[in-house]
Protein backbone atom coordinates (compact mmCIF):
# COMPACT_ATOMS: atom_id res chain seq x y z
CA UNK A 1 0.00 0.00 0.00
CA UNK A 2 1.27 3.56 -1.14
CA UNK A 3 0.15 6.36 1.29
CA UNK A 4 -0.41 10.27 0.18
CA UNK A 5 -1.26 12.64 2.51
CA UNK A 6 -4.20 13.89 3.20
CA UNK A 7 -3.38 17.78 3.56
CA UNK A 8 -2.15 18.36 0.35
CA UNK A 9 -3.52 15.88 -2.02
CA UNK A 10 -5.77 17.69 -4.00
CA UNK A 11 -9.51 16.52 -4.80
CA UNK A 12 -9.56 14.81 -8.62
CA UNK A 13 -12.89 14.61 -10.22
CA UNK A 14 -13.98 10.70 -10.30
CA UNK A 15 -12.55 8.87 -13.15
CA UNK A 16 -14.17 5.75 -14.58
CA UNK A 17 -11.94 3.28 -16.05
CA UNK A 18 -12.68 -0.26 -17.68
CA UNK A 19 -10.19 -2.92 -15.63
CA UNK A 20 -10.21 -5.42 -18.54
CA UNK A 21 -12.80 -6.82 -20.47
CA UNK A 22 -15.49 -8.12 -17.26
CA UNK A 23 -14.16 -5.15 -14.91
CA UNK A 24 -14.94 -0.89 -14.15
CA UNK A 25 -12.86 1.14 -11.84
CA UNK A 26 -14.20 3.87 -10.55
CA UNK A 27 -11.24 6.12 -8.95
CA UNK A 28 -11.95 9.22 -6.32
CA UNK A 29 -8.35 10.12 -6.09
CA UNK A 30 -4.70 9.15 -7.09
CA UNK A 31 -3.24 8.71 -3.88
CA UNK A 32 -4.76 7.61 -0.86
CA UNK A 33 -6.99 10.08 0.95
CA UNK A 34 -9.76 10.96 3.64
CA UNK A 35 -12.04 11.98 1.35
CA UNK A 36 -11.29 9.55 -1.91
CA UNK A 37 -11.79 6.59 0.43
CA UNK A 38 -15.16 7.68 2.14
CA UNK A 39 -16.11 8.77 -1.74
CA UNK A 40 -15.42 5.40 -2.60
CA UNK A 41 -17.18 3.37 0.19
CA UNK A 42 -20.26 5.66 -0.22
CA UNK A 43 -20.50 5.16 -3.98
CA UNK A 44 -20.07 1.02 -3.93
CA UNK A 45 -22.81 0.97 -1.06
CA UNK A 46 -24.89 2.64 -3.79
CA UNK A 47 -23.74 0.32 -6.85
CA UNK A 48 -25.00 -2.52 -4.27
CA UNK A 49 -28.08 -1.09 -3.67
CA UNK A 50 -28.88 -0.52 -6.96
CA UNK A 51 -28.25 -4.16 -8.03
CA UNK A 52 -28.11 -3.64 -12.00
CA UNK A 53 -28.47 -6.39 -13.86
CA UNK A 54 -25.48 -7.36 -15.33
CA UNK A 55 -23.32 -6.67 -12.37
CA UNK A 56 -21.71 -9.38 -10.71
CA UNK A 57 -19.94 -8.42 -7.81
CA UNK A 58 -18.62 -5.20 -6.47
CA UNK A 59 -15.67 -4.18 -4.17
CA UNK A 60 -13.69 -0.94 -2.66
CA UNK A 61 -9.73 -0.10 -2.71
CA UNK A 62 -8.98 2.84 -0.89
CA UNK A 63 -9.70 5.27 -3.45
CA UNK A 64 -11.93 3.21 -5.56
CA UNK A 65 -15.23 1.22 -6.26
CA UNK A 66 -14.62 -1.65 -8.35
CA UNK A 67 -17.46 -3.74 -10.42
CA UNK A 68 -16.77 -6.61 -11.79
CA UNK A 69 -19.65 -7.31 -15.10
CA UNK A 70 -20.76 -9.58 -17.47
CA UNK A 71 -19.75 -7.93 -20.59
CA UNK A 72 -22.27 -9.75 -22.95
CA UNK A 73 -25.65 -9.07 -20.52
CA UNK A 74 -24.61 -5.21 -20.26
CA UNK A 75 -22.30 -3.24 -22.28
CA UNK A 76 -19.75 -0.93 -21.54
CA UNK A 77 -21.13 2.20 -22.75
CA UNK A 78 -24.43 1.12 -20.90
CA UNK A 79 -22.29 0.31 -17.96
CA UNK A 80 -20.26 3.82 -18.41
CA UNK A 81 -23.75 5.64 -18.97
CA UNK A 82 -25.12 4.75 -15.69
CA UNK A 83 -22.24 5.38 -13.59
CA UNK A 84 -21.73 8.76 -14.99
CA UNK A 85 -25.77 9.05 -14.38
CA UNK A 86 -24.97 7.85 -10.37
CA UNK A 87 -21.45 10.05 -9.60
CA UNK A 88 -23.18 13.12 -11.01
CA UNK A 89 -26.32 12.43 -8.94
CA UNK A 90 -24.42 13.89 -5.55
CA UNK A 91 -21.15 15.28 -4.34
CA UNK A 92 -19.63 11.72 -3.54
CA UNK A 93 -16.91 13.19 -1.71
CA UNK A 94 -19.59 14.75 0.52
CA UNK A 95 -21.92 11.83 0.98
CA UNK A 96 -22.40 9.91 4.31
CA UNK A 97 -20.82 6.96 4.89
CA UNK A 98 -22.69 3.73 3.97
CA UNK A 99 -25.26 2.45 6.44
CA UNK A 100 -24.90 -0.97 8.58
CA UNK A 101 -21.38 -0.23 9.78
CA UNK A 102 -20.39 -1.26 13.68
CA UNK A 103 -17.84 0.48 15.63
CA UNK A 104 -15.20 -2.16 17.51
CA UNK A 105 -13.45 -1.69 20.60
CA UNK A 106 -10.24 -3.80 20.66
CA UNK A 107 -7.65 -4.54 23.40
CA UNK A 108 -4.47 -4.49 22.63
CA UNK A 109 -1.00 -4.90 24.25
CA UNK A 110 1.70 -2.04 23.29
CA UNK A 111 5.12 -2.58 22.77
CA UNK A 112 6.52 -5.13 25.06
CA UNK A 113 7.75 -8.82 22.81
CA UNK A 114 4.20 -8.36 21.88
CA UNK A 115 4.94 -5.06 19.82
CA UNK A 116 8.70 -4.92 19.59
CA UNK A 117 9.12 -1.61 16.96
CA UNK A 118 6.97 0.71 19.63
CA UNK A 119 9.70 2.73 20.28
CA UNK A 120 11.22 2.70 16.94
CA UNK A 121 8.01 3.71 15.40
CA UNK A 122 7.20 6.10 18.04
CA UNK A 123 10.62 7.70 17.31
CA UNK A 124 10.16 7.85 13.95
CA UNK A 125 7.05 9.66 13.93
CA UNK A 126 8.92 12.19 16.86
CA UNK A 127 7.06 10.96 19.38
CA UNK A 128 7.66 8.79 22.91
CA UNK A 129 6.33 5.91 23.25
CA UNK A 130 3.47 6.90 25.75
CA UNK A 131 2.52 9.54 23.15
CA UNK A 132 2.21 6.86 20.23
CA UNK A 133 -0.10 4.40 22.84
CA UNK A 134 -1.99 7.89 23.51
CA UNK A 135 -2.03 8.44 19.11
CA UNK A 136 -3.04 4.71 18.77
CA UNK A 137 -5.80 4.76 21.46
CA UNK A 138 -7.64 8.31 21.23
CA UNK A 139 -7.54 7.99 17.13
CA UNK A 140 -10.83 6.58 16.16
CA UNK A 141 -10.22 4.54 12.98
CA UNK A 142 -12.01 3.53 10.01
CA UNK A 143 -11.53 0.38 8.12
CA UNK A 144 -10.44 2.10 4.69
CA UNK A 145 -10.26 -1.35 2.78
CA UNK A 146 -10.24 -5.03 3.41
CA UNK A 147 -7.35 -6.77 1.03
CA UNK A 148 -3.94 -8.83 0.86
CA UNK A 149 -5.33 -11.68 3.11
CA UNK A 150 -8.88 -12.55 3.42
CA UNK A 151 -10.29 -10.66 6.45
CA UNK A 152 -7.33 -7.62 6.90
CA UNK A 153 -8.36 -4.22 7.38
CA UNK A 154 -6.37 -1.22 6.59
CA UNK A 155 -7.04 1.19 9.11
CA UNK A 156 -6.54 5.06 8.95
CA UNK A 157 -6.37 7.60 9.38
CA UNK A 158 -3.44 8.40 12.03
CA UNK A 159 -2.60 11.80 12.84
CA UNK A 160 0.17 13.66 10.63
CA UNK A 161 3.12 12.36 12.49
CA UNK A 162 2.12 8.99 11.59
CA UNK A 163 3.46 9.57 7.71
CA UNK A 164 6.58 7.39 8.72
CA UNK A 165 7.42 5.17 5.62
CA UNK A 166 7.24 1.33 6.03
CA UNK A 167 10.35 -0.75 6.36
CA UNK A 168 12.56 -1.71 3.58
CA UNK A 169 13.43 -4.66 4.91
CA UNK A 170 10.76 -7.36 6.05
CA UNK A 171 10.28 -8.35 9.57
CA UNK A 172 10.38 -12.35 8.50
CA UNK A 173 7.12 -12.74 10.43
CA UNK A 174 4.60 -11.10 12.06
CA UNK A 175 1.75 -12.98 14.07
CA UNK A 176 -1.63 -13.09 13.68
CA UNK A 177 -3.69 -10.61 15.05
CA UNK A 178 -0.60 -8.51 15.52
CA UNK A 179 -1.36 -4.40 14.73
CA UNK A 180 1.74 -2.63 12.55
CA UNK A 181 1.93 1.21 11.60
CA UNK A 182 2.83 3.10 8.64
CA UNK A 183 1.62 5.69 5.90
CA UNK A 184 -0.79 6.87 8.75
CA UNK A 185 -2.29 3.41 8.83
CA UNK A 186 -2.69 0.86 11.18
CA UNK A 187 -2.82 -3.12 9.74
CA UNK A 188 -3.85 -5.11 11.57
CA UNK A 189 -2.93 -8.69 11.04
CA UNK A 190 -5.38 -11.46 9.63
CA UNK A 191 -2.26 -14.20 8.91
CA UNK A 192 1.10 -14.69 10.23
CA UNK A 193 3.16 -12.92 7.35
CA UNK A 194 6.48 -11.53 6.59
CA UNK A 195 5.57 -7.47 6.63
CA UNK A 196 7.29 -4.31 6.26
CA UNK A 197 5.46 -2.57 8.32
CA UNK A 198 6.36 -2.10 12.37
CA UNK A 199 4.92 -4.31 14.59
CA UNK A 200 3.68 -1.79 17.99
CA UNK A 201 0.98 -3.87 19.30
CA UNK A 202 -1.10 -7.23 19.86
CA UNK A 203 -5.03 -8.37 19.51
CA UNK A 204 -6.42 -11.59 20.37
CA UNK A 205 -8.86 -10.82 16.91
CA UNK A 206 -8.94 -14.01 14.62
CA UNK A 207 -9.96 -12.15 11.62
CA UNK A 208 -10.53 -14.57 9.43
CA UNK A 209 -11.90 -18.13 10.20
CA UNK A 210 -13.28 -20.05 7.30
CA UNK A 211 -15.21 -22.61 9.78
CA UNK A 212 -16.57 -20.13 12.16
CA UNK A 213 -20.36 -19.05 11.69
CA UNK A 214 -19.25 -15.55 11.73
CA UNK A 215 -15.88 -16.15 9.84
CA UNK A 216 -15.47 -12.34 8.91
CA UNK A 217 -15.23 -9.63 11.59
CA UNK A 218 -14.45 -6.58 10.15
CA UNK A 219 -16.70 -4.75 7.28
CA UNK A 220 -15.38 -2.13 4.95
CA UNK A 221 -16.64 0.77 6.74
CA UNK A 222 -16.86 -0.42 10.15
CA UNK A 223 -15.11 1.83 12.70
CA UNK A 224 -12.43 0.77 15.42
CA UNK A 225 -10.77 2.14 18.78
CA UNK A 226 -7.84 0.48 20.48
CA UNK A 227 -8.15 -0.33 23.92
CA UNK A 228 -5.02 -0.80 26.32
CA UNK A 229 -4.75 -3.83 27.84
CA UNK A 230 -1.71 -6.57 29.25
CA UNK A 231 -0.44 -9.69 28.10
CA UNK A 232 -2.42 -11.59 30.54
CA UNK A 233 -5.76 -10.14 30.09
CA UNK A 234 -4.94 -10.55 26.20
CA UNK A 235 -4.21 -14.56 26.86
CA UNK A 236 -7.25 -14.62 28.32
CA UNK A 237 -9.35 -13.46 25.39
CA UNK A 238 -7.78 -15.51 23.12
CA UNK A 239 -10.61 -17.96 22.93
CA UNK A 240 -13.34 -15.57 22.85
CA UNK A 241 -14.72 -15.12 19.31
CA UNK A 242 -14.20 -11.57 18.95
CA UNK A 243 -10.89 -11.77 20.87
CA UNK A 244 -12.05 -9.61 23.57
CA UNK A 245 -13.80 -7.09 21.34
CA UNK A 246 -16.82 -5.03 21.76
CA UNK A 247 -19.22 -4.42 19.15
CA UNK A 248 -21.76 -2.12 18.36
CA UNK A 249 -24.08 -0.58 15.85
CA UNK A 250 -23.08 3.23 14.08
CA UNK A 251 -26.28 5.00 13.87
CA UNK B 1 -25.85 -44.44 3.42
CA UNK B 2 -24.49 -41.71 1.39
CA UNK B 3 -22.42 -43.48 -1.69
CA UNK B 4 -18.63 -41.48 -1.56
CA UNK B 5 -15.69 -41.44 -3.54
CA UNK B 6 -12.39 -42.91 -1.48
CA UNK B 7 -8.82 -41.32 -2.41
CA UNK B 8 -6.79 -44.32 -1.95
CA UNK B 9 -3.87 -42.43 -3.24
CA UNK B 10 -3.11 -38.71 -4.00
CA UNK B 11 -0.89 -36.75 -5.83
CA UNK B 12 0.35 -33.59 -4.22
CA UNK B 13 -1.95 -31.11 -5.84
CA UNK B 14 -5.41 -32.67 -5.38
CA UNK B 15 -8.39 -29.95 -4.37
CA UNK B 16 -11.68 -30.27 -4.24
CA UNK B 17 -12.95 -27.32 -7.17
CA UNK B 18 -16.34 -25.73 -9.11
CA UNK B 19 -16.44 -22.11 -9.57
CA UNK B 20 -15.68 -20.21 -7.05
CA UNK B 21 -17.05 -18.44 -4.34
CA UNK B 22 -18.18 -14.64 -5.91
CA UNK B 23 -19.34 -12.06 -3.33
CA UNK B 24 -16.39 -11.65 -0.93
CA UNK B 25 -13.97 -9.43 -2.61
CA UNK B 26 -14.43 -6.29 -0.76
CA UNK B 27 -13.64 -8.62 2.48
CA UNK B 28 -10.31 -9.67 1.20
CA UNK B 29 -11.19 -12.98 -0.30
CA UNK B 30 -10.94 -13.85 -4.33
CA UNK B 31 -13.39 -15.65 -6.32
CA UNK B 32 -10.81 -19.18 -6.33
CA UNK B 33 -12.56 -22.10 -8.21
CA UNK B 34 -11.22 -24.38 -10.83
CA UNK B 35 -7.72 -22.97 -12.55
CA UNK B 36 -9.42 -23.95 -15.79
CA UNK B 37 -12.94 -22.96 -16.09
CA UNK B 38 -13.27 -24.23 -19.33
CA UNK B 39 -12.40 -27.83 -17.96
CA UNK B 40 -15.52 -27.83 -15.51
CA UNK B 41 -17.62 -26.68 -18.91
CA UNK B 42 -16.32 -30.01 -21.13
CA UNK B 43 -16.56 -32.52 -17.95
CA UNK B 44 -20.28 -31.24 -17.32
CA UNK B 45 -20.91 -31.13 -21.28
CA UNK B 46 -19.54 -34.83 -21.30
CA UNK B 47 -21.78 -35.89 -18.32
CA UNK B 48 -25.05 -34.06 -19.63
CA UNK B 49 -24.79 -32.36 -16.04
CA UNK B 50 -24.79 -28.55 -15.16
CA UNK B 51 -21.15 -26.86 -14.72
CA UNK B 52 -21.32 -25.64 -11.35
CA UNK B 53 -21.16 -28.89 -10.04
CA UNK B 54 -17.81 -29.73 -7.95
CA UNK B 55 -14.70 -31.77 -9.55
CA UNK B 56 -11.46 -33.16 -8.28
CA UNK B 57 -9.03 -30.81 -9.69
CA UNK B 58 -5.57 -32.57 -10.45
CA UNK B 59 -2.28 -30.76 -10.35
CA UNK B 60 0.74 -32.81 -12.51
CA UNK B 61 -0.30 -36.05 -11.11
CA UNK B 62 -3.43 -37.76 -10.26
CA UNK B 63 -4.20 -40.21 -8.21
CA UNK B 64 -6.23 -43.96 -7.48
CA UNK B 65 -9.86 -43.41 -6.66
CA UNK B 66 -12.69 -46.07 -6.32
CA UNK B 67 -16.46 -45.21 -5.61
CA UNK B 68 -19.12 -47.07 -4.04
CA UNK B 69 -21.62 -47.64 -6.38
CA UNK B 70 -21.05 -47.53 -9.96
CA UNK B 71 -20.25 -44.05 -10.73
CA UNK B 72 -20.13 -41.80 -13.79
CA UNK B 73 -16.98 -40.06 -14.09
CA UNK B 74 -15.30 -37.69 -16.59
CA UNK B 75 -11.70 -36.53 -17.25
CA UNK B 76 -10.85 -33.85 -18.64
CA UNK B 77 -7.96 -30.73 -18.79
CA UNK B 78 -4.70 -31.70 -18.85
CA UNK B 79 -4.44 -35.16 -19.68
CA UNK B 80 -3.29 -37.66 -18.03
CA UNK B 81 -3.03 -41.43 -19.15
CA UNK B 82 -5.98 -43.38 -16.96
CA UNK B 83 -7.12 -46.71 -16.32
CA UNK B 84 -10.17 -48.93 -14.92
CA UNK B 85 -8.88 -51.79 -12.74
CA UNK B 86 -5.39 -51.67 -15.65
CA UNK B 87 -7.79 -50.90 -19.03
CA UNK B 88 -6.49 -47.83 -19.95
CA UNK B 89 -9.24 -45.42 -20.76
CA UNK B 90 -9.55 -42.27 -22.75
CA UNK B 91 -9.06 -38.67 -21.92
CA UNK B 92 -11.27 -36.25 -22.66
CA UNK B 93 -14.51 -38.78 -22.40
CA UNK B 94 -16.86 -39.78 -19.88
CA UNK B 95 -16.69 -43.59 -18.68
CA UNK B 96 -18.53 -45.59 -15.98
CA UNK B 97 -16.52 -46.08 -13.30
CA UNK B 98 -17.86 -49.89 -11.72
CA UNK B 99 -18.38 -49.58 -8.25
CA UNK B 100 -15.61 -51.15 -6.13
CA UNK B 101 -13.31 -50.82 -9.27
CA UNK B 102 -9.90 -48.79 -9.32
CA UNK B 103 -9.45 -45.87 -11.11
CA UNK B 104 -6.11 -44.86 -11.73
CA UNK B 105 -5.04 -41.76 -12.88
CA UNK B 106 -1.22 -40.95 -13.67
CA UNK B 107 0.66 -38.12 -14.59
CA UNK B 108 0.31 -35.25 -17.08
CA UNK B 109 1.71 -35.42 -20.72
CA UNK B 110 1.09 -31.74 -21.19
CA UNK B 111 -1.13 -29.27 -19.44
CA UNK B 112 -0.87 -28.48 -15.67
CA UNK B 113 -4.48 -28.95 -14.43
CA UNK B 114 -6.74 -32.43 -14.92
CA UNK B 115 -10.46 -32.79 -13.97
CA UNK B 116 -12.13 -35.92 -12.69
CA UNK B 117 -15.80 -35.21 -13.08
CA UNK B 118 -18.62 -37.61 -11.46
CA UNK B 119 -22.18 -38.03 -12.28
CA UNK B 120 -24.05 -35.38 -9.89
CA UNK B 121 -20.89 -33.82 -8.99
CA UNK B 122 -18.53 -34.49 -5.38
CA UNK B 123 -20.48 -32.63 -2.23
CA UNK B 124 -18.11 -32.17 -0.40
CA UNK B 125 -19.32 -29.90 3.26
CA UNK B 126 -20.12 -26.48 1.48
CA UNK B 127 -18.10 -23.19 3.45
CA UNK B 128 -18.75 -19.67 2.35
CA UNK B 129 -21.47 -20.53 -0.15
CA UNK B 130 -19.29 -23.32 -2.36
CA UNK B 131 -17.25 -26.44 -1.85
CA UNK B 132 -13.96 -25.41 -3.99
CA UNK B 133 -10.59 -25.25 -1.81
CA UNK B 134 -8.99 -21.94 -1.58
CA UNK B 135 -5.72 -22.96 -0.57
CA UNK B 136 -4.43 -19.19 -0.40
CA UNK B 137 -7.01 -18.14 1.74
CA UNK B 138 -7.39 -21.58 4.47
CA UNK B 139 -10.04 -23.17 3.14
CA UNK B 140 -10.58 -26.04 2.52
CA UNK B 141 -7.33 -28.11 1.51
CA UNK B 142 -5.24 -30.51 -0.18
CA UNK B 143 -6.82 -34.13 -0.49
CA UNK B 144 -4.69 -36.96 0.91
CA UNK B 145 -4.79 -40.93 0.83
CA UNK B 146 -8.11 -41.74 3.02
CA UNK B 147 -9.95 -38.98 2.44
CA UNK B 148 -13.98 -40.25 1.42
CA UNK B 149 -15.92 -37.41 -0.31
CA UNK B 150 -19.62 -37.59 -0.69
CA UNK B 151 -21.32 -37.97 -4.28
CA UNK B 152 -24.03 -36.20 -5.36
CA UNK B 153 -27.17 -37.92 -6.57
CA UNK B 154 -27.18 -38.82 -10.21
CA UNK B 155 -30.01 -40.11 -12.41
CA UNK B 156 -28.39 -39.80 -15.86
CA UNK B 157 -26.62 -43.22 -17.22
CA UNK B 158 -25.30 -41.81 -20.57
CA UNK B 159 -21.65 -42.41 -20.70
CA UNK B 160 -19.04 -43.17 -23.54
CA UNK B 161 -18.93 -39.57 -25.46
CA UNK B 162 -15.66 -37.58 -26.06
CA UNK B 163 -15.07 -33.88 -27.10
CA UNK B 164 -12.28 -33.06 -29.60
CA UNK B 165 -8.99 -32.04 -28.13
CA UNK B 166 -8.62 -28.67 -27.47
CA UNK B 167 -4.46 -27.39 -27.83
CA UNK B 168 -4.41 -25.00 -24.79
CA UNK B 169 -2.14 -27.24 -23.02
CA UNK B 170 1.28 -26.34 -24.36
CA UNK B 171 0.94 -22.30 -24.39
CA UNK B 172 0.61 -19.56 -27.37
CA UNK B 173 -0.31 -17.13 -28.01
CA UNK B 174 -2.73 -15.14 -25.19
CA UNK B 175 -4.91 -12.07 -26.05
CA UNK B 176 -4.17 -8.99 -23.63
CA UNK B 177 -6.22 -6.04 -22.99
CA UNK B 178 -4.81 -2.36 -21.04
CA UNK B 179 -5.24 -2.59 -17.53
CA UNK B 180 -5.57 0.16 -15.25
CA UNK B 181 -1.77 1.08 -14.94
CA UNK B 182 -1.17 0.66 -19.01
CA UNK B 183 -1.23 4.00 -19.44
CA UNK B 184 1.84 4.90 -17.01
CA UNK B 185 3.91 2.37 -19.37
CA UNK B 186 6.37 3.97 -21.84
CA UNK B 187 4.90 2.84 -25.43
CA UNK B 188 8.29 1.22 -25.86
CA UNK B 189 7.40 -1.04 -22.82
CA UNK B 190 4.50 -2.51 -24.06
CA UNK B 191 5.65 -2.98 -27.40
CA UNK B 192 8.64 -5.27 -26.25
CA UNK B 193 6.25 -7.28 -23.95
CA UNK B 194 4.44 -7.96 -27.29
CA UNK B 195 7.59 -8.41 -29.03
CA UNK B 196 8.91 -10.76 -26.28
CA UNK B 197 9.03 -14.21 -26.40
CA UNK B 198 7.53 -15.92 -23.43
CA UNK B 199 8.07 -18.76 -21.50
CA UNK B 200 6.03 -19.88 -18.25
CA UNK B 201 8.25 -20.22 -15.68
CA UNK B 202 8.10 -22.93 -13.01
CA UNK B 203 7.39 -20.82 -10.56
CA UNK B 204 3.16 -21.07 -10.38
CA UNK B 205 0.67 -22.37 -8.67
CA UNK B 206 -2.82 -21.28 -8.75
CA UNK B 207 -2.38 -17.83 -7.44
CA UNK B 208 -0.66 -17.12 -10.29
CA UNK B 209 2.55 -18.30 -12.56
CA UNK B 210 5.49 -16.05 -13.42
CA UNK B 211 7.41 -15.61 -16.91
CA UNK B 212 10.84 -16.25 -18.33
CA UNK B 213 12.06 -14.76 -21.21
CA UNK B 214 16.05 -13.01 -22.06
CA UNK B 215 16.31 -9.61 -21.97
CA UNK B 216 15.50 -6.78 -19.57
CA UNK B 217 12.80 -6.27 -17.60
CA UNK B 218 9.34 -4.40 -17.64
CA UNK B 219 9.51 -2.51 -14.72
CA UNK B 220 7.91 1.61 -15.82
CA UNK B 221 9.34 4.58 -13.77
CA UNK B 222 6.34 4.62 -11.69
CA UNK B 223 7.51 1.01 -9.65
CA UNK B 224 6.08 1.27 -6.06
CA UNK B 225 4.82 4.56 -6.06
CA UNK B 226 1.34 3.66 -7.49
CA UNK B 227 -1.12 3.13 -4.67
CA UNK B 228 -2.93 -0.31 -4.26
CA UNK B 229 -5.68 -0.90 -5.91
CA UNK B 230 -8.13 -3.89 -7.04
CA UNK B 231 -6.54 -7.07 -8.52
CA UNK B 232 -8.24 -9.38 -10.78
CA UNK B 233 -7.49 -12.94 -12.40
CA UNK B 234 -5.89 -12.61 -15.51
CA UNK B 235 -3.92 -9.20 -14.78
CA UNK B 236 -0.29 -8.88 -15.75
CA UNK B 237 1.85 -7.44 -12.67
CA UNK B 238 5.40 -6.57 -12.97
CA UNK B 239 7.00 -7.68 -9.59
CA UNK B 240 9.80 -5.64 -8.11
CA UNK B 241 12.37 -7.21 -10.27
CA UNK B 242 11.16 -6.37 -13.20
CA UNK B 243 9.47 -9.63 -13.82
CA UNK B 244 5.87 -10.16 -15.08
CA UNK B 245 3.26 -12.34 -13.30
CA UNK B 246 -0.14 -13.29 -14.54
CA UNK B 247 -2.72 -13.58 -11.54
CA UNK B 248 -4.69 -16.41 -11.58
CA UNK B 249 -8.12 -18.15 -9.95
CA UNK B 250 -6.68 -17.52 -6.18
CA UNK B 251 -5.22 -14.38 -6.59
CA UNK B 252 -5.03 -11.70 -3.50
CA UNK B 253 -7.76 -8.82 -4.14
CA UNK B 254 -5.54 -5.87 -4.19
CA UNK B 255 -2.22 -5.22 -5.30
CA UNK B 256 0.54 -2.83 -5.27
CA UNK B 257 2.48 -3.36 -7.72
CA UNK B 258 1.44 -1.74 -11.72
CA UNK B 259 0.03 -4.20 -14.09
CA UNK B 260 1.13 -3.41 -17.92
CA UNK B 261 -1.94 -5.58 -19.31
CA UNK B 262 -4.66 -7.88 -18.36
CA UNK B 263 -5.72 -11.45 -20.04
CA UNK B 264 -8.60 -12.20 -21.84
CA UNK B 265 -10.91 -14.79 -19.59
CA UNK B 266 -11.32 -16.51 -21.88
CA UNK B 267 -7.57 -16.77 -22.88
CA UNK B 268 -6.56 -17.51 -19.16
CA UNK B 269 -7.25 -21.54 -19.47
CA UNK B 270 -4.59 -21.21 -21.72
CA UNK B 271 -2.35 -20.07 -18.99
CA UNK B 272 -3.14 -21.99 -16.51
CA UNK B 273 -2.38 -25.03 -18.30
CA UNK B 274 1.18 -23.84 -19.99
CA UNK B 275 3.01 -25.98 -18.22
CA UNK B 276 6.76 -25.12 -17.09
CA UNK B 277 8.71 -23.98 -20.53
CA UNK B 278 6.00 -23.87 -22.74
CA UNK B 279 6.26 -20.79 -25.56
CA UNK B 280 3.55 -17.93 -24.03
CA UNK B 281 3.45 -14.25 -26.49
CA UNK B 282 0.93 -11.82 -25.74
CA UNK B 283 -1.23 -9.32 -28.19
CA UNK B 284 -2.86 -6.54 -27.35
CA UNK B 285 -6.28 -6.39 -28.66
CA UNK B 286 -9.14 -3.92 -28.46
CA UNK B 287 -11.75 -3.44 -25.95
CA UNK B 288 -14.53 -4.60 -29.01
CA UNK B 289 -12.35 -7.67 -30.33
CA UNK B 290 -11.85 -8.30 -26.46
CA UNK B 291 -15.86 -8.96 -26.14
CA UNK B 292 -15.81 -10.29 -29.23
CA UNK B 293 -13.86 -12.88 -27.85
CA UNK B 294 -15.72 -13.42 -25.37
CA UNK B 295 -18.36 -13.60 -27.18
CA UNK B 296 -17.55 -16.56 -29.13
CA UNK B 297 -16.08 -18.74 -26.38
CA UNK B 298 -19.58 -18.54 -24.49
CA UNK B 299 -20.89 -19.59 -27.70
CA UNK B 300 -18.61 -22.41 -27.84
CA UNK B 301 -19.08 -23.62 -24.19
CA UNK B 302 -23.22 -23.41 -25.44
CA UNK B 303 -21.93 -25.70 -28.27
CA UNK B 304 -19.91 -28.08 -26.47
CA UNK B 305 -23.21 -30.92 -26.29
CA UNK B 306 -23.12 -30.86 -29.80
CA UNK B 307 -19.43 -31.17 -30.37
CA UNK B 308 -19.65 -34.87 -28.62
CA UNK B 309 -18.77 -37.81 -30.14
CA UNK B 310 -19.54 -41.60 -29.21
CA UNK B 311 -16.25 -42.82 -27.68
CA UNK B 312 -14.54 -45.32 -29.97
CA UNK B 313 -12.37 -47.31 -28.09
CA UNK B 314 -9.01 -49.27 -28.95
CA UNK B 315 -9.50 -52.67 -30.09
CA UNK B 316 -6.36 -52.64 -28.47
CA UNK B 317 -7.61 -51.76 -25.34
CA UNK B 318 -10.40 -54.57 -24.95
CA UNK B 319 -9.12 -57.59 -22.99
CA UNK B 320 -11.96 -59.88 -24.54
CA UNK B 321 -11.52 -58.80 -28.29
CA UNK B 322 -12.51 -61.80 -30.22
CA UNK B 323 -15.53 -62.46 -28.16
CA UNK B 324 -17.30 -59.43 -30.15
CA UNK B 325 -19.00 -59.89 -33.54
CA UNK B 326 -16.68 -57.32 -35.58
CA UNK B 327 -17.30 -58.13 -38.88
CA UNK B 328 -21.06 -58.80 -39.82
CA UNK B 329 -24.25 -56.81 -39.44
CA UNK B 330 -24.43 -52.92 -38.96
CA UNK B 331 -24.45 -51.84 -35.71
CA UNK B 332 -24.99 -48.23 -33.82
CA UNK B 333 -21.59 -48.13 -32.89
CA UNK B 334 -22.12 -48.26 -29.26
CA UNK B 335 -21.68 -51.89 -28.62
CA UNK B 336 -18.39 -51.55 -27.05
CA UNK B 337 -19.46 -48.51 -24.73
CA UNK B 338 -19.73 -49.92 -21.15
CA UNK B 339 -23.45 -49.04 -20.92
CA UNK B 340 -24.08 -50.86 -24.20
CA UNK B 341 -26.35 -49.68 -26.60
Amino acid sequence: MTGGNADTTPQTAPRIRTAGVDGMLVSFGDSLSEPANRAALAFRAEIERQGWDGVEESTTSLVSAYLRFDPLHLGHAELKAKLDTLLSDRDWYEAPLPSGRRLWRIPAVFGTDLGPQLDQAAEAAGLTAEQAIKDFTQTRVRVQTIGFAPGQPYLGELPQAWNIPRQSTLTSRIPEGALAVAIRQLVLFSVATPTGWQHIGQTAMRLFQPEADEPFLLRPGDEVEFTRTDAETLSNMRNDPHGGAERSDLP
Amino acid sequence: MTDTLTIHRAGPGLTLQDMGRPGYLALGLSRGGAADRLALAEGAALLGQPADLTAIEMTGTGGEFEASRDTRIALTGAPVAAAIDGTRIAWNASHTLPAQARLTIGSASEGVYGYLHVGGGVRPPERLGAHSAHLAAGIGGLLEAGDRIDLGPDDRTATGLTLPKDSRFAGGTIRILPSIHTDAFPQELCTRFEDTAFTRDTRGNRMGVQLKWDGDGFLPEIGRKIVSEVIMPGDIQIIGDGTPYVLLSECQTTGGYPRIATVLPCDLPRIAQAPAGAPLRFRFVTLEEAVDAERKAAQSIADLPKRRQPLIRDPATIPNLLSYQLISGMTAGRELDPEGA
